[in-house]
């Protein structure tokens, strides 16, 4: 008790922990509450002077500036809204396209630094330095200098395919001419989608029940393929394509690749694939190879082992970076502003310039790229808590 | 008695040994890995012959544009007759030795300062001294040097002092965001977490179109903050973040004894985290903040977006003049030799430290 008392009395309030920490936060929070004021008064006395208008008003108001490629219907006479929306959709087409493929590309080299090839792994080796200690920028602007430098005008177009053409002027290629057979097919690839998925799930409630196999591949690639060409015969399978033939100073038909769209989706795919291809490596060479022995020895085939042992552990190791890496690539995909794909960043720096709201401007960026990377994260977590290991 | 018969020591087949026997181990190890070797070396002898044909043989080296233009191979003479203008921009002509003598002090207080060992006080002072040195060559007006405007630093002065102070104020500023998102206290940790999220979740160009564009209007009325400290400030706040997050793997790997330890001591927080805590944590996380640095040397090179002159802009305007254009090729191949050789020297060293690290970690494993 007397110790206790004597204690006590030492003890001011200051000297103890709880009073102090809240004493830390309170002064922390009114630093930050007045540095945000601060900065609010300025920004809005700066604003009176210079008599720019607040608010999000003007995304209602006429954009008045064309853009040079749109999945949607876009002219200037539209509005900023309508403006900043087709930046979306040029920034998701580009991130969606480029993840895809990078992740494919570094799965591919990762693989090939394992190689027990000595020319192969040396490639795959070279490939990471190369292109991981080169900034991404410069990368850019080589390939885009390559298209408008290098590459010919439409009247020498490179032909490294029938119907394919390389020029100044992007990548021309053939697609099918318009028919209404091509809607119902691809219906019929996304029903033949959730066919196969109603019918691995039925394999494998199979399986756990009874034991017996389902040769799920071969079903599901005969109904893949199987389902949207019947459709194709059913239409009068229709071969009509629609190709691009050179009329005067450029090619006319077919579908046209922008050079600044080709460029920045070459640079953002092989300097991201550079690094997905450690991330790869690391995550093969992280499983012991006694696991392989362990598979191998209750009997279970060479293909079976890295499907049902190796990969599914590899992929936990491997899953939270390459998120990661998947993120970095939308994120650089803004680096578009410097090679004039008209990407999100670049719509938005034309509205600020216009309008000269640049506090709305950056916030809507920030916005932006904050959901994107959220969903993406988001997404992953999702993916990742269902093929986490489960323990007892 | 046991006869003893002289074996005949049986040497390997000549095809498992030497050079046959590499080359079939290596490159003819089974059908899909021949034919993917004969299929690189054809590409190779086809590529590499026109490679050197292009860029050594029908190269010209010191000419001007117009006979480069008429040249068959590579003109390396964009680089050679802009080598200066490339290099400092926009620095005054004549005063261009300061942003030399500033570069080479500065890579070569960086090699000296490689070795753990040498890392004492003295070293300390010496960087004080140099940083003083460089900022006065930089910067002029005393000693009789003539001042030069910070809107004239270009090129790869630029590039260097972009990354160098990045690197430099950043990492104190990560460390403390680390440990506030370790903290206890609700306020602090929240605020750290808010800011780390967001900054990771932006890209760096946002950042740089924030402190061209956007800083301005946050200032009273009549300061003015020049360009190049605002995209230093961006840059800072930028690789922040990620050096926090960094370091926090690096704490949270800790062992929780080391804590306990330290407390019942009786240091307290300050002396816990200078004494204990972080001289171990940031040790572990060397490796990944090297990473974390070469990217911030890369993105360096991002400020060509908000008009700054690093040395891929000052590279750029050699290539829009008329002159010298239709020579990008050239002239990025040798930017991206620049980058690549720092780039790869930083990861090699810490490569080198990641070994160290690995041997210091484990001393009764190695017996």
């Amino acid at each position: 008790m007397a110790s206790e008392q004597t204690n006590n009395a030492k003890t001011y309030f200051w000297n103890d922990e709880k009073t102090r920490a809240i004493i830390y936060q309170i002064v922390t929070a009114a630093f930050v509450a007045f540095i945000g004021y601060y900065l609010i008064s300025n920004v809005q006395t700066n604003m009176e002077k210079q008599s720019i208008a607040s608010g999000f008003g003007f995304i209602e108001k006429e954009a008045a500036f064309e853009i040079g490629e749109s999945l949607v219907e876009y002219s200037a006479a539209d509005t900023y809204g309508r403006a900043l929306l087709v930046g979306v959709l040029n920034t998701l087409k580009v991130s969606l396209v480029g993840m895809i493929l990078t992740t494919i590309l570094g799965t591919i080299i990762g693989v090939c630094t394992l190689s027990s090839n000595w020319l192969i792994s040396k490639f795959g080796t070279m490939y990471v330095e190369l292109f991981q200690n080169i900034p991404v920028l410069l990368q850019l602007f080589f390939f885009y200098a390559l298209f408008y430098e290098i590459f010919p005008a439409p009247r020498q177009a490179l032909n490294p395919v029938t119907g394919v053409f390389i020029t100044n002027r992007g990548i021309d290629f053939p697609v099918p001419a318009p028919d209404p057979a091509w809607g119902y097919i691809g219906l019929a690839f996304v029903a033949a989608c959730i066919v196969i998925w109603l019918v691995n799930r039925w394999a494998v409630k199979r399986q756990e029940r009874s034991g017996q196999q389902f040769p799920m591949f071969w079903v599901g690639l005969g109904i893949l393929i199987g389902l949207p060409l019947l459709t194709w015969i059913l239409n009068g399978a229709p071969t009509q394509m629609d190709v691009p033939v050179l009329k005067g100073f450029n090619f006319q038909g077919g579908r046209n690749i922008s050079p600044e769209f080709s460029a920045l989706l070459i640079g953002l795919v092989l300097y991201t694939a550079s690094f997905i291809a450690q991330i790869v490596r690391a995550g093969i060479q992280s499983i012991s190879h006694g696991q392989t022995e362990a598979a191998m020895s209750i009997g279970l085939k060479p293909g079976m082992v890295l499907k049902l042992v190796i990969f599914p552990q590899a992929l936990r190791v491997i899953v939270p970076p390459l998120t990661s890496q998947l993120l970095n690539l939308t994120k650089n995909s803004s680096l578009a502003v410097a090679i004039g794909y008209p990407d999100f960043v670049q719509v938005a720096g034309t509205t600020i310039n216009q309008t000269g709201q640049a506090v709305e401007g950056v916030a809507m960026m920030m916005v932006v790229y904050l959901t994107f990377s959220l969903l993406t994260s988001a997404f992953m977590n999702w993916y990742n808590k269902k093929i986490k290991i489960v323990e007892r | 008695m046991a006869e003893t018969t002289q074996i005949e020591e049986i040497k390997p087949p000549i095809t498992d040994v030497g050079v046959i026997g590499w080359l079939r181990q290596h490159l003819f190890n089974g059908l899909f890995s021949s034919i993917a070797t004969l299929l690189i070396l054809g590409f190779l002898v086809r590529v590499i012959p026109q490679f050197i044909q292009w860029a050594f043989i029908d190269s010209v080296w010191f000419t001007s544009g117009q006979e480069c233009h008429q040249a068959e191979g590579a003109c390396w003479s964009v680089i050679t007759q802009n080598i200066r203008f490339t290099i400092f921009g926009y620095f005054p002509y004549e005063h261009q030795w300061r942003p030399l003598v500033a570069m080479i002090i500065l890579v070569g207080m960086l090699i000296y300062s490689r070795e753990w060992d040498r890392w004492n006080k003295r070293l300390g002072y010496v960087w004080i001294f140099a940083l003083f040195v460089m900022g006065l060559l930089m910067k002029g007006g005393l000693f009789g040097l003539v001042p030069v405007e910070s809107t004239k630093w270009s090129g790869l002065p630029l590039t260097l002092l972009l990354s160098f102070f990045g690197i430099l104020a950043s990492y104190p500023l990560g460390v403390m965001l680390a440990l506030g998102r370790q903290s206890q206290m609700p306020i602090i940790k929240s605020l750290c977490v808010v800011y780390i999220e967001m900054i990771r979740g932006v890209p760096l160009i946002t950042m740089l179109f924030m402190s061209s564009v956007m800083f301005p209007l946050f200032l009273p009325e009549g300061v003015t903050i020049d360009k190049v400290l605002r995209a230093q400030a961006a840059i800072i706040l930028f690789t922040a973040a990620y050096i926090a997050e960094v370091v926090r793997g690096g704490l949270q790997a800790m062992d929780r004894g080391q804590y306990e330890a330290a407390e019942s001591l009786g240091l307290n927080y300050f002396q816990m985290m200078r004494m204990i805590i972080l001289p171990q944590a940031l040790k572990i996380v060397i490796p990944p903040t090297v990473g974390i640095l070469i990217s911030a040397f890369k993105d360096t090179s991002l400020v060509v977006i908000i008009a700054l002159y690093d040395i891929l802009n000052t590279t750029k305007s050699v290539l829009s003049e008329p002159e010298w254009t239709g020579f990008s090729t050239e002239a990025y191949i040798f930017i991206a030799m620049i980058f690549y050789v720092c780039c790869f020297s930083m990861s090699q060293y810490s490569r080198r430290i990641e070994k160290q690290l690995e041997y210091k970690h484990t001393p009764n494993q190695e017996s």
